[in-house]
């Protein structure tokens, strides 16, 4: 199928574009974008007599979102998530890749995982999938998995998440060895005997709950561990889900000095602080944990000088179980694909980020540092494309999530900036 | 709306009466004390109290009497309760107890005080006296001693006012909406 | 007047509604000096005891309170390693309301318990301790034994000495005393302190000598000797030196300043016998008020309109 987008103001960080025209697609794949008026669209027409025209007025059209952190829970914990919702739920929320972590059960450490999830993800996936291999066999910071059997199978980086690489010598083992095939070595910083027990973050708010904190050094102490590896090895380190002021100093003092170092941060972590918590809702429950007003504010500044590289979504999907409990045995994590749009609109709104850059931080670079050749409306590329209207305004209502996981903190928020169509492959879902 | 149905002159007359029936009715005071409900017939209690000494020339015991915890309605009212003090002064077993209250109503408040009485010790009689009766009994309760019966509809209310709280005496009737 | 149907914690209650549970508190107390110390305004209610944590004094307490006001009392006491195995909370707080009870009384190791009961059932929620968030119940009751002896809360210097970062009665006891316009010091190691209590407006010592100058309440807290297995402090002679509460240490305080224990007490470890058994202890009027003060809990939750 032939598909004319026009009318839409087209944003492509990857070629500098930001004006409005005309994008067609053929067979999947970007034929060309044209700018010019007079040519345009009644030219596509006498070529495509099948052509199907969207109207993008008022909306923009951006290369669909890449998330490279979501948990997408199959195998093993299908009653949580599968690879169908999880990429209903992507699709839903503008992403047209997201990166899967390999937290599942069993471990995404073989290549007999890797190959289910690549499969499953074709047969039943709304986009593209990929999978992320653990660093260690069985995610328990002792051995190295195979590295590279996992890369040819279509790993495009490796992970412990949900763990940290405890072992030292390991997490250096794994950023040398990993330099055989350049892909990033993901970390989860987090020093475990710091925190743990800890269900929140280590401060007032921790004190006046009664819930023992997470204290931010936890998370610090190995962002600087592992940069001073990478600085040590020559590796590649991204550090997930970003959450304190101090990390962003690190991060950021690492790349003054040329490490090669990348970043994320998540929606959550500039959008909420550890205030949220006062009500004991576990839907605000996420590891690392909610911070400070400092933190969040820290993070902006990340992201607006470059520290921070990217914007993942960290998707968390539990079931209503796992978080209808107890505060201290309740679940962690966010769902999160379908709000990370909107709420990466917010800065946009604060003057944190311009439009470019929000969809840099939200699709060209994170296909970048995972190598893969989305993120780009340059001709021949993979038609994925994302058309948000961005004066819609809607209430979160997480019951509505394609997702399986309704754990939102977001629940009942109005936001702007609603997903009015997502193309991938040159497949339309349309959401109006 | 509002009536006045009693005045100092009015309300000091019905106590000197009640004082001397009591007095009559017992056969003196030997035996007998006087208990006030919180928080209107503790007042009252007092003032008869001091009429029988200036009587009899001689001494009666007076209590108060907080019967909160008795009550039948802690979860229909729309005020939360508050507890008064409750001091019953000597022992009441084998005593002929005279509780006193303002306002004789629907009974229940004089229910709930024989209840807590009773669990101070066991009296050889209880008596009531009170100040006002209205009617709209919803007990089998009626008073040894009444100092002015009052025709009232249900919804109406009665207001006792007395020299000793800082307001002057006087007995009110609010009408109420029917 | 009491708003909320549950007493979750002191954090929740305004200064007016904490003393109307204490003039409440008052009237019980009265109660209990009686031949006949039962008064029948909970009859046919039923209060549960649904205690996730060992403890043996408040359950008591609370359910001497529940069957002097005439309610009937069933205790439900689960080990919270079988929960793990077994049913959930929300299974079990369901159960209890399907058996008609009219009052939870909760103790659960996990702060933020009784919140979570208090939004999935309509009946009354009385936290008895839950975590290290608070127990409400026992700062009403410390309020009510110090205005017993001190006949006022403001303007007094409350020195709270002991680990604070695990204990739920040193919080409720800084909100109910700090409300009431009190200054109230904390005294610990370091190690024992939470995170930017500070900010709670109270003085922290680590000298106990310092904190307990001119005192005119001090309140020993129980130490968990497990503590000392997970690097809070290196011995229990070493913790006892620098912070139990001798005879010495308390003439810093004021000569007539008295002495509290939320008990049970590790006698030699926060607190040495000769004190506990002093003529400034008020630890055995604590137990009697707390009667009082459940009681008085009890008592005002049932009139709250639902």
């Amino acid at each position: 199928m032939n598909i004319l987008i026009k009318n839409g103001r087209i944003i492509d960080p990857s070629q500098d574009i930001d004006k409005t025209g005309e994008i067609l697609i053929k067979d999947g794949k970007i034929k060309e974008l044209v700018f010019d008026r007079k040519r345009g669209s009644a030219d596509a027409q006498k070529k495509f007599p099948d052509l199907r025209t969207i109207d993008a007025s008022g909306c923009i059209v951006i290369p669909g979102l890449v998330d490279l952190h979501a948990h997408l829970r199959e195998p093993g914990f299908e009653y949580k998530e599968t690879i169908a919702t999880g990429t209903k739920s992507a699709v839903r929320g503008g992403f047209t890749s997201i990166c899967c972590m390999p937290n599942t059960n069993p471990v995404n450490d073989t290549i007999t995982v890797t190959e289910f999830i690549i499969d499953k993800a074709l047969k039943e996936g709304s986009c593209a999938v990929y999978p992320i291999g653990a660093i260690t066999k069985g995610q328990k910071s002792e051995e190295l998995a195979e590295l590279e059997a996992l890369k040819r199978t279509g790993c495009v980086a490796f992970s412990d998440d949900g763990r940290p690489v405890s072992n030292s010598l390991i997490m250096r083992r794994a950023l040398e060895y990993s330099k055989v095939f350049d892909v990033p070595i993901i970390s989860h910083c987090e020093d475990l005997s710091l925190s743990e027990g800890g269900v929140i973050n280590e401060g007032f708010v921790s004190t006046i709950l009664g819930l023992k904190g997470i204290p931010r050094a936890a998370e610090e102490i190995m962002v600087a561990r592992d940069i001073a590896l990478c600085e040590l090895t020559g590796g590649r380190l991204h550090i997930a889900h970003v959450s304190t002021e101090g990390s962003v100093k690190f991060i950021r003092e690492a790349k003054s000095r040329g490490i090669n170092v990348t970043a994320e941060t998540c929606p959550h972590y500039f959008s909420l602080t550890d205030e949220a918590l006062i009500s004991y809702d576990t839907n605000m429950k996420v590891n690392p944990p909610l911070r400070t007003e400092k933190d969040v504010e820290a993070i902006k500044e990340g992201l607006k000088d470059g520290s921070i590289d990217a914007i993942a979504t960290d998707h968390a999907p539990h079931h209503v179980d796992d978080k209808n409990r107890e505060f201290d045995s309740a679940a962690f994590g966010i769902a999160g694909l379908e709000t990370a749009l909107s709420l990466g609109l917010q800065l946009v709104g604060q003057g944190v980020l311009d439009l470019k850059g929000l969809v840099t931080k939200m699709s060209l670079t994170p296909a970048r540092i995972m190598g893969v050749p989305k993120g780009t409306l340059a001709a021949d590329a993979d038609a994925d494309i994302t058309i948000i209207n961005l004066d819609n305004t809607y209430i979160v209502d997480s019951s509505r999530f394609l997702s399986k996981g309704k754990n939102s903190p977001f629940n009942g928020w109005s936001l702007k900036g609603t997903v009015e169509k997502t193309i991938f492959m040159g497949k339309i879902y349309d959401w109006m | 709306m509002s009536k006045k149905l009693l005045d100092s002159n009015d309300i000091n007359r019905a106590i000197r009466r009640m004082a001397h029936e009591i007095i009559e009715k017992n056969k003196g005071i030997d035996g007998l004390c006087l208990v006030g409900i919180q928080k209107g017939g503790v007042l009252l209690a007092k003032r008869l109290a001091s009429e029988i000494e200036a009587i009899e020339n001689a001494t009666i015991d007076v209590g108060a009497l907080d019967i909160t915890f008795y009550r039948d309605d802690l979860n229909t009212k729309e005020e939360q309760p508050v507890v008064k003090r409750t001091d019953i002064p000597c022992t009441i077993n084998n005593k002929t107890v005279v509780l006193v209250d303002d306002v004789l109503f629907t009974g229940r408040s004089i229910r709930a005080a024989m209840d807590a009485l009773i669990d101070f010790g066991r009296p050889a009689f209880i008596q009531l006296a009170v100040l006002i009766d209205r009617g709209h009994r919803e007990l089998p309760i009626r008073a040894d001693y009444a100092g002015k019966n009052i025709p009232t509809s249900f919804n109406d209310r009665i207001e006792v006012f007395l020299d000793e709280e800082g307001k002057k005496d006087k007995v009110v009737l609010i009408a109420g909406q029917n | 007047m009491i708003k909320s149907k549950d007493l979750l914690g002191i954090k929740e209650l305004t200064t007016e509604e904490i003393y109307h549970i204490v003039d409440t508190a008052s009237g019980f107390k009265d109660v209990l000096k009686r031949d006949i110390k039962k008064v029948p305004p909970l009859r046919g209610k039923t209060v549960v005891n649904l205690f996730f944590e060992p403890s043996t004094r408040t359950r008591i307490s609370f359910e001497l309170a529940a069957k002097r006001l005439s309610a009937d009392v069933i205790n439900f006491s689960i080990p919270t390693s079988s929960v793990v195995k077994g049913e959930t909370l929300k299974d079990t707080a369901l159960t209890i309301k399907a058996l008609g009870a009219d009052f939870v009384v909760i103790r659960h190791s996990s702060a933020g318990v009784p919140h979570f009961l208090s939004r999935i059932l309509d009946i009354s929620i009385i936290n008895a301790g839950d975590g290290a968030n608070e127990h409400p119940t026992q700062a009403l009751l410390d309020l009510f034994t110090v205005l017993s002896y001190k006949r006022k809360i403001k303007g007094l210097t409350i020195a709270i000495i002991g680990d604070i970062t695990h204990s739920r009665v040193a919080r409720s006891d800084i909100y109910a005393f700090t409300k009431l316009g009190a200054k109230v010091r904390l005294i610990c190691p370091p190690t024992l302190l939470p995170a930017e209590v500070r900010n709670l407006g109270i003085e922290v010592f680590d000298n106990a000598e310092e904190g307990l100058k001119k005192a005119d309440v001090i309140m020993t807290l129980r130490l968990q000797l497990e503590r000392q297995s997970k690097g809070f402090f290196p011995s229990l002679e070493e913790y006892f030196y620098l912070y139990g509460l001798t005879v010495e240490r308390l003439r810093l305080a004021k000569s007539d300043a008295i002495v509290m224990h939320p008990g049970p007490m590790n006698r030699g470890v926060e607190i040495e016998s000769e004190v506990a058994d002093g003529p400034q202890s008020v630890i055995l009027d604590q137990v009697t008020n707390g009667l009082a003060v459940r009681m008085a809990v009890l008592y005002l939750l049932a009139g709250v309109k639902k």
